[in-house]
């Protein structure tokens, strides 16, 4: 009985109970509706075992959307409580588990596939290439984030959600203040989802420095490219401190180390060192690739070369190394005294210099250009104001005298969605209906999009500004009530509104992507914006080989100069292209990753030691295996080619 | 549809001084002792500052939207290329490189300020007040005045206070927004936090760092007197108080909310603050010799002591 008991959620609630059966339903229609349709066979051959970049994206952006709709439903909720006064709608347990998914759901699950969705499907046809450097590990990286973020939710149901925060202090996340198994479930799903991360961050890397296309050295990379090479610098860099760190945290929590306990040698404040050395960094991930996104929709529709592409470039290598001597900016108020606190002061407030600049070199793109207003533009116009004033709220906070009273509040709270929404979420919006056109094949509709921005950013001014006010009148951040003699109940109620106007926006997109599938023209071409680099270059669907015959570059934007100045991309002929074989151990692996996970959490030790040497064979397997990939042949190739010429017209 | 941003942003900045600036004064923005003051300070000059930068980002934003937007030019317009000019980047770099020296400055001054003895009250002694927490109240202990109290603060005003902050559980922060900003509590060491209150008054404190399901409630009250008023205090617990014990401590730090408690004596006597601990065996040693020890014995020594 005991054993049983460890399953059961320890705080259910009606929501919950809810939302299991919502969640079995859910899943037993897809079950239902694959088998009815006959769809097994399609989903393992085309999208289970495939190692295209481009598919996998597809995979990756699914998951991002799909975890969107739970991080926002969370958001909501947290905003309905705090709206009112002594609410009752969720107890102090709850709301702490409701905060710690949203932030770990949104960073890890949400916007981290969101720009490795814009990875895999970008980078290689940015550069002319014709998949990633090592497709097989690509699709290992997709299955292993996949079954972390999988076993991540299923805390939901299963055992209970961690609750101590998405940084997961210690002593608070340790058995002894955590006693539920949620945190087990954040020190294992993260580890797993992680080490995803950490081998795409390998692969992108290869794959940007040693297959770009002739005559593309380094500073004739798109800007996109760039923000993606450097952001997987950060990658390889600062993950492996989250692996360590995950794993020392695992230990105190199951074989009872105390690598961050309070005595026996142990020092908490090692735990907040150690995730904020991942955890600033991890921030510049996010936020590199959306600045590359900006700068390729901003160049694009203002008609004009990016202005200062040295300094951009420049810059981002300035915030990559700034971005790894910061992290102490997140705990000025730990007592490390007034000479530590100002060097970090300094540091923090350094990085608002090359920030500055992508700003300014973004204004001067728009300088003497020929501004088109299309829904991606707007974003991008809608994100230079915002952003500027989550920027400037940063150096605020940078001041650490200063943010002794910022630390811990709304303030804060107001600040990182300040910069974090308008800087990445916009940009991954802009980026998906700017790159709409070249995965699908038709248009989002442009009316519901530039709407769609609009009411964001309504809902989003709403939701974020009274936090700054409330901040500064005491309201820390996590409290799950507040008594009415506080005074700051009228301004959490707009926040809480600005909450439901967000939301609304999000079902315009949604809706949009339902009313484009219905109505939306398909013939538009392979080159529907009027853009600049190489990946509308190529075909629209984008066949599996991308290029029948490998580009060559000469300046940034090659496929502008191809259809401005005359110069010849493809000079080529065709010859057979070398592909590699689908394969479905990576999937079979991160499947006993996944149930490695899942005994981990529980301490079912004999699954452990089973799932762990199933792992182990499929790495053998794969060492001796001989795969030599296969050939598409010419005539082949000649006739996809032809047909999809025949399509554009 | 450029109007729009360009007003909607306006109001907003204008809203958020005037909330700032208007009648009903925000806490933090209120100060009442030299530490807040500062910190207040330093707050309005980067908000002012802050301000003109993002309005003169907006300003060229809205001009360039304006100017070079596709409808107001020829068809033939062709867009020039431009590489990009060495004196315009020197200049974006240049203005911040000149706000961010100015602002660190500041910075830096300010850190020292509040890491140190509140100005204007370096000729007299500090009050030392240990400020412990446990899930989820606030113990605090007075050891010259041989006081404790649970969950609520008495201090003189025109007094510098010393708080020394640690926790009997998770990190927690200790804040009194009024008298200046905050600092961890933790369970391995002792941090140190500066403050004073210029006049009597009553504010809010609270820990401020996420501690699990009691936090929201983990609030204590504050009340600055005259030292007049403050030392009459002292001796009426002397007369009216229960002496705390080891019994009674244990009681106390059990997880939940308790209301406001008096005790003489404080638990620095038998369950001293983290930075005499060095390593466990001391510890241990010391937690023996306090099980033979008759807690009365004890408040009698202190009272002896002090008088």
């Amino acid at each position: 009985m005991e054993f049983f008991k460890q399953f059961a959620v320890p705080h259910p609630s009606f929501l919950i109970y809810g939302a299991m059966v919502s969640i079995g339903l859910a899943m037993l229609a897809i079950v239902v509706g694959i088998t009815y349709f006959k769809k097994w066979g399609y989903l393992w051959r085309e999208w289970i075992t495939t190692v295209d970049h481009k598919r996998i994206g597809i995979m990756y952006l699914l998951t991002a959307l799909l975890m969107l709709f739970r991080g926002g439903v969370d958001a909501i909720m947290m905003r309905y409580q705090l709206s009112m006064p002594e609410n009752t709608f969720l107890d102090s347990q709850h709301y702490n588990e409701v905060f710690t998914t949203h932030g770990i759901v949104m960073i890890l699950f949400m916007a981290m596939p969101f720009i490795t969705f814009f990875f895999n499907y970008l980078i290689p046809l940015q550069i002319g290439a014709r998949d990633v450097a090592f497709p097989r590990l690509n699709a290992l990286s997709f299955w292993l984030f996949f079954m972390g973020m999988g076993l991540f939710n299923l805390s939901f149901i299963i055992g209970g959600s961690p609750d101590a925060g998405w940084t997961s202090y210690f002593p608070l996340a340790n058995n002894e203040f955590s006693p539920t198994v949620g945190t087990n479930y954040y020190m294992i799903a993260i580890q797993i989802a992680g080490i995803g991360t950490l081998i795409s961050g390998i692969n992108f890397i290869t794959t940007i420095l040693k297959m770009r296309a002739p005559g593309m050295s380094l500073m004739k990379m798109p800007m996109f490219t760039w923000s993606a090479f450097i952001a997987n610098v950060i990658v390889v860099f600062a993950f492996p401190v989250l692996t360590v760190l995950l794993a020392m945290g695992t230990m105190d929590r199951l074989f009872g180390t105390n690598f961050f306990t309070t005595d026996n040698g142990g020092m908490d404040m090692l735990w907040a060192n150690l995730f904020w050395v991942w955890g600033h960094p991890e921030v510049y991930i996010l936020i590199l690739p959306a600045f590359g996104l900006y700068s390729e929709i901003i160049s694009t529709f203002a008609r004009r070369n990016l202005y200062g592409y040295k300094s951009m470039v420049a810059s981002m290598v300035v915030i990559s190394v700034f971005s790894f001597i910061v992290w102490t900016h997140h705990f000025f108020t730990m007592g490390q005294g007034a000479l530590t606190n100002s060097i970090f002061s300094i540091t923090t407030m350094a990085i608002a210099i090359p920030t500055g600049v992508k700003i300014f070199n973004w204004l001067f793109t728009l300088w003497k250009g020929k501004i088109v207003f299309t829904t991606p533009m707007l974003y991008s116009v809608l994100f230079i104001p915002l952003f500027t004033l989550g920027g400037v709220t940063g150096v605020m906070l940078a001041m650490s005298a200063a943010d002794y009273q910022y630390h811990n509040t709304m303030f804060l709270v107001a600040h990182f969605h300040n910069v974090i929404i308008p800087g990445v979420v916009y940009a991954m919006i802009a980026g998906l209906t700017f790159y709409w056109p070249k995965m699908f094949g038709f248009m989002l509709n442009e009316r519901i999009g530039k709407w769609t921005a609009w009411i964001m950013s309504i809902g989003f001014l709403l939701s974020f500004m009274p936090m700054y006010i409330t901040g500064l009148d005491g309201q820390a951040r996590r409290m799950s009530t507040y008594s009415e003699a506080a005074g700051f109940s009228m301004l959490n109620m707009v926040s809480f509104v600005g909450a439901g106007i967000m939301a609304i926006s999000f079902v315009l997109l949604v809706y949009n992507i339902y009313y484009s599938i219905r109505y939306a023209s398909r013939d538009i071409g392979s080159d529907p914006w009027d853009a600049r680099s190489l990946e509308w270059a190529t075909h629209t669907p984008v066949p599996e080989y991308n290029f029948a015959v490998i580009p060559e570059v000469a300046s940034t934007q090659a496929f502008w100069d191809t259809k401005k100045n005359g110069h010849e991309l493809f000079k080529g002929k065709i010859e057979k292209i070398h592909m590699p074989n689908n394969s479905g151990w990576p999937f079979i692996m991160a499947c006993f990753f996944f149930v490695f996970g899942f005994a981990m959490v529980f301490s079912i030790w004999p699954v452990v030691i089973v799932t762990l040497i199933g792992i182990l064979v499929c790495m053998a397997y794969r060492s001796f295996e001989k795969d030599h990939g296969r050939y598409i042949s010419v005539k082949e190739i000649e006739e996809t080619e032809a047909k999809l010429r025949g399509a554009k017209k | 549809m450029k109007l729009n941003i360009k007003w909607a942003l306006l109001t907003m900045i204008i809203t958020i001084s005037t909330v700032l600036t208007a009648c009903e004064p925000l806490l933090v923005l209120d100060p009442k002792g030299p530490q807040a003051k500062t910190q207040a300070d330093d707050i309005m000059l980067s908000i002012w500052l802050m301000s003109a930068i993002v309005i003169v980002v907006l300003a060229i934003l809205v001009f360039v939207l304006i100017k070079y937007r596709a409808s107001k030019q020829s068809d033939d317009y062709e867009p020039p290329h431009i590489e990009g000019s060495l004196l315009v980047e020197a200049i974006c770099i240049g203005i911040p490189v000149i706000i961010v020296i100015f602002l660190s400055v500041i910075s830096i001054d300010s850190n020292f300020k509040v890491e140190s003895t509140p100005e204007g009250y370096e000729d007299q002694e500090p009050l030392i007040v240990y400020a412990s927490s446990s899930n989820w109240k606030w113990h605090f202990s007075y050891p010259e005045e041989n006081i404790e109290t649970v969950n609520y603060l008495y201090i003189p005003a025109g007094r510098a206070i010393e708080f020394k902050l640690y926790s009997y559980g998770p990190i927690t922060s200790f804040w009194i927004p009024q008298l200046g900003g905050q600092k961890y509590a933790m369970a391995d060491m002792v941090t140190t936090l500066h403050l004073a209150a210029d006049a009597p008054g009553e504010f809010m404190g609270r820990n401020a760092n996420f501690s699990g399901a009691g936090f929201a409630k983990n609030i204590f009250d504050v009340t600055a007197m005259t030292q007049t008023e403050f030392d009459e205090w002292v001796t009426e617990v002397h007369e009216t108080a229960d002496p705390i014990t080891e019994d009674k401590f244990e009681e106390l730090l059990e997880p939940g909310h308790l209301g406001r408690s008096t005790y003489t004596g404080t638990h620095l006597e038998f369950s001293p603050a983290p930075e005499h601990n060095h390593g466990s065996t001391d510890s241990e040693v010391e937690e023996s010799e306090h099980e033979n020890h008759d807690p009365t014995s004890a408040v009698e020594e202190m009272e002896h002591t002090n008088h």
